[in-house]
């Protein structure tokens, strides 16, 4: 409500302290000043009964649930400062290796937001949302045709989530063949998420070592390999950054073995329009639109994980799905042996429409582009850090590389996790760090497609002065940033998950 | 340049360790790009091929629903900050991701009546099969029982995921409108009982009644309960669920076609070395500040690997912040007083729709937002000619073997607050028209 001329506006101190400085921003509840609030309805002239009218006295609350009151100038006060206390990447440079957080174009933004499409309820019949329809069906498309893959699910609402409907698919194609096979395969420097998902599906993990390429041994994969393996699990490039080039012996072995090979789309970055996971003998692919095609992360979502298919796992996909009449209408169709839903709806709606204006952006060439850029940026970085870090598996990477502070380590106590928060303090974000689990101080670098020379050779910079300083400056950083360096170990210790834990504990306001 | 500082002359050269026979030949077989304004009037077209707002009026519910997004949560929500960032790794630079999650946990765990609430997950499916895969760990026990009211997306979404941890599903089947636990089969003790109330026909449950048939098993209970009605209805934590899991798209999230949503999920303090995704604590930094990080780590998949109990590594942060966002320009009279005319309208709307002749209740158990009504025709001929008239007038369902489905002959009606009078009546009058 707009102040009136006699009294003052509601709410409290608004003021902009904290910008990017080290004045701790209060929570929400302690802006809490009762009586006060921000929200307005719609007139809509319906007749005010009162609760106990309307539902028996027994399922009624006796108090309302307490939540904040504060006027919407607090609350926006409040939420804009916290904005000011979050790195992004509209603000700088990401290079989280396997993250792939590249540049999100403002247009995806613009065509997320059409009341077209966030209007929409789910359930509305085809009919009347043949728009959304459409461009399901087209991204599925795009998506197959980008992996070389015959038809896909958008249903998956993250990468992991992909994950699991991966393993369902290829349990369901084996049961769908009277058999039942209990191992999966996932080589030692897999992501993490691989062998959760596995135990998931209902399998074990069977781990396959690296060789000293940095690639799968395929001797040892080769002696794992029996009538009991339901598949393998393969990211490619995987997370050292290096392509598998025994990729077409690999899948001829896994095949052999009546094994099926599942593609963990996390590094689909590196090779688009360069090659295709279909071509290499892959039958299942996962992406994470949010990686390969610009959906913004969130903070930690939402993303997206579709999962495209071969033609023989067509008909156990998730249903239902966008499909294309003859004259050019769209409904929906559940494939006929179909694992069932593994989403509410119809997946992450708005985050497909953002990957789909950004495909219609790119274009075909626009996408081997981005494959070119990422190589290049990730390559070239690599190969201004010779000398100064090291790098265990050093041989042309693709979109990411691993270099390690090992040796840095023992001349000075530099640790992986001091360069990190050093580069916070240079106005970078860290890389990822302490993965692969195979590398020892691992920093694992994807500088992405979307930075320019001039950032990526300042990131370079930043790196090699950092390794050049003396021994103890990194333990004490970061300095410049709104918090230093914070104590997990008290976190997990001492559990506040909530304001009212930390006011039981005794903090007040 | 940078070819030639690297030793390489032709970007080809890049991609040397791809093996020739898998080269993509002629490039990928996608169209040129276009243009800013090429792709906005593509985006535009497509939008304009679906019907949404003031063009097909929203009686639809079914686990989503149409209420009011204000400019500040649209607006503060959509703030690059939050938009752009990654999973807070590095707390130092993500205490407004991280604050923003706190607070949201803070308001989830207040609404739920229980005392943790993690960071989110997918949506409400995804949480419900969480909860129970958190019950079958906890319990070491491979039965679920599950009320017949679940929403039956939900329900597939579980019975999709059990095929990969093997536990089983038993549908308690509902008598007029709320779940008969004294119809739950003799046999394996279960795991927990998961109960959603209000229920997919709108029904509040009797929670106390779950919790007792929880106990004669020593089983949990797990109950999923609606955001909005919270604020009214007594929570979930007061009535003895040891989970409470919920959508979390009515506070703050337009329909957007299903997604992207939120799942609710907040536990017993017991619970939490189970729960799972991620979850915020607050501490200190290293002078003494406050502070916040992702805390409990040891639980997430990327340490435990293959002996994690959940593989989910993300949430849902961004549309967490928006409910959190929501939830306090709401405030605490605010969602008392949005479920309030949530239950008005419904009462309103049923009325309406009761005095059509040929029209009557599915059940008669109390509702707060949605309802179902059995109709002289079939409620997809009825959706048809409602839409040709302007509104969406909700979803077919059924009832079979006390088990609620996504199909069927009746149909279910929902009204938000932002339904007017003269939009219900106009409804009524539709209604009355295409079932003569």
């Amino acid at each position: 409500m707009p102040a009136g001329a006699t009294s003052p506006a509601p709410g409290g101190r608004a003021w902009s302290a904290p910008l990017s400085g080290r004045h701790h921003e209060p929570t929400v509840f302690e802006y809490s000043s009762p009586g006060r609030r921000a929200c307005s309805f719609r007139t809509t002239g319906v007749p005010e009964w009162d609760p106990d009218e309307l539902l028996p006295a027994e399922h009624l609350r006796a108090e309302p649930a307490e939540l904040a009151e504060v006027s919407e100038r607090d609350l926006v006060a409040h939420v804009t400062r916290l904005t000011h206390r979050q790195y992004s990447v509209d603000l700088g440079a990401y290079p989280l290796g396997s993250c792939t957080m590249k540049y999100n174009p403002k247009l995806c933004d613009d065509a997320a937001s059409l009341p077209g499409l966030t209007g929409v309820h789910p359930a509305t019949p085809a009919a009347q949302a043949q728009g959304w329809l459409e461009l399901l069906w087209s991204l599925s498309d795009a998506l197959c045709r980008v992996t070389g893959m015959h038809a896909a699910t958008l249903q998956p609402p993250a990468g992991a989530a992909g994950e699991l409907t991966g393993l369902l698919l290829m349990r369901a194609w084996h049961a769908a063949r009277g058999e039942t096979r209990r191992k999966v395969i996932i080589p030692d420097s897999a992501h993490g998420t691989n062998p959760a998902s596995v135990t998931l599906g209902g399998y074990e993990t069977v781990t396959v070592p690296s060789d000293r390429r940095g690639l799968v041994d395929l001797d040892a994969l080769r002696a794992r390999l029996d009538a009991d393996v339901a598949g393998i699990m393969l990211t490619n490039p995987n997370t050292l950054g290096l392509f598998e080039e025994d990729i077409t012996a690999i899948a001829t072995a896994v095949h052999s073995a009546g094994g099926l090979l599942y593609y963990d789309g996390a590094n689909l970055n590196a090779i688009l329009g360069v090659t295709r996971p279909g071509d290499m003998g892959f039958d299942i692919v996962h992406m994470n639109l949010h990686k390969t095609f610009a959906v913004p992360h969130g903070g930690g979502g939402p993303g997206a994980g579709p999962v495209a298919v071969s033609e023989r796992l067509a008909e156990f996909l998730p249903g239902p799905l966008p499909s294309r009449r003859p004259d050019g209408t769209f409904e929906w169709r559940t494939p006929a042996r179909s694992i069932g839903r593994v989403h509410s709806w119809h997946g992450n709606a708005l985050a497909l429409a953002r990957a789909w204006s950004y495909i219609l952006s790119a274009g075909g060439d626009g996408l081997r582009g981005v494959a070119d850029a990422a190589v290049l940026n990730a390559n070239w970085l690599r190969h201004r850090l010779r000398g100064v870090y090291d790098l265990p598996y050093d041989r042309p990477n693709m979109h990411e590389f691993v270099a390690s502070t090992a040796s840095l380590k023992k001349q000075k106590g530099l640790r992986a996790v001091d360069v990190a928060k050093r580069l916070l303090e240079e106005g970078f974000h860290a890389p990822t760090v302490y993965f692969p689990l195979i590398v020892e101080e691992a920093l694992m670098i994807e500088p992405t497609e979307t930075e320019s020379l001039e950032t990526v050779a300042a990131l370079a910079d930043a790196l090699i002065a950092i390794a050049g300083e003396e021994a103890g400056v990194g333990e004490s950083a970061p300095r410049t940033t709104p918090v230093g360096r914070v104590d997990e170990a008290l976190a997990a210790r001492r559990l506040i998950p909530t304001w009212d834990a930390a006011v039981a504990a005794g903090e007040t306001a | 340049m940078m070819l030639a500082d690297i030793g390489l002359d032709t970007l080809d050269d890049l991609f040397a360790a791809v093996p020739e026979a898998l080269r993509l030949a002629g490039g990928l077989d996608l169209p040129a790009g276009m243009s800013e304004p090429d792709v906005a009037a593509e985006m535009e077209r497509l939008a304009g091929l679906n019907r949404a707002g003031s063009d097909l009026v929203c009686f639809a519910g079914a686990g989503a629903y149409d209420h009011e997004v204000p400019a500040a949560t649209r607006r503060l929500a959509s703030r690059s900050e939050f938009v752009t960032a990654y999973t807070p790794y590095q707390p130092e630079v993500a205490q407004g991701v991280l604050q923003a999650l706190f607070e949201y946990q803070t308001m989830v765990a207040r609404l739920a009546g229980l005392p943790v609430a993690n960071a989110s997950l997918y949506d409400g499916a995804s949480a419900a099969v969480e909860a129970v895969n958190l019950a079958v760990g906890a319990k070491r026990r491979q039965t679920v029982w599950v009320g017949g009211g679940l929403h039956p997306h939900w329900r597939q979404v579980l019975a999709t995921f059990a095929a990969g941890t093997g536990h089983r599903l038993v549908d308690i089947p509902l008598r007029d409108g709320v779940t008969d636990w004294s119809a739950a089969p003799d046999g394996e003790a279960p795991a927990c009982l998961l109960v959603a109330s209000p229920n997919y026909l709108g029904a509040v449950e009797d929670l106390a009644a779950a919790r007792a048939a929880a106990d004669r098993h020593d089983a949990l209970l797990v109950a999923a309960f609606d955001p909005v009605s919270a604020g009214l209805l007594r929570s979930p934590g007061d009535l003895g669920a040891d989970v409470a899991v919920g959508e979390g798209q009515p506070l703050g999230t337009p329909l957007s076609f299903g997604g992207p949503y939120l799942g609710l999920f907040a536990c017993r303090a017991e619970q939490v070395r189970r729960l799972p995704g991620r979850l915020v604590g607050r501490t200190v930094d290293r002078e003494g500040r406050p502070a916040y990080v992702t805390t409990l780590r040891a639980r997430e998949q990327d340490i435990r690997r293959e002996r994690a109990t959940s593989n989910v590594c993300t949430n849902q942060t961004l549309i967490a912040v928006a409910c959190m966002i929501q939830l306090a320009w709401l405030g605490t009279a605010g969602l008392r007083e949005l479920a309030l005319r949530c239950a008005r309208g419904t009462r309103y709307a049923r009325e309406a729709l009761l005095s059509i002749p040929g029209v009557s209740l599915l059940a008669s158990a109390p509702t707060l937002r949605e309802f179902a009504v059995e109709l002289p025709v079939p409620a997809q001929v009825a959706v048809e000619r409602m839409a040709e008239e302007g509104y969406l007038a909700g979803v077919p369902v059924g009832v079979e073997g006390g088990v609620v489905r996504d199909e069927g002959d009746a149909l279910l009606v929902a009204v938000t607050e932002r339904r007017t009078r003269a939009e219900i009546d106009g409804f009524a009058a539709c209604l009355e028209k295409v079932v003569r």
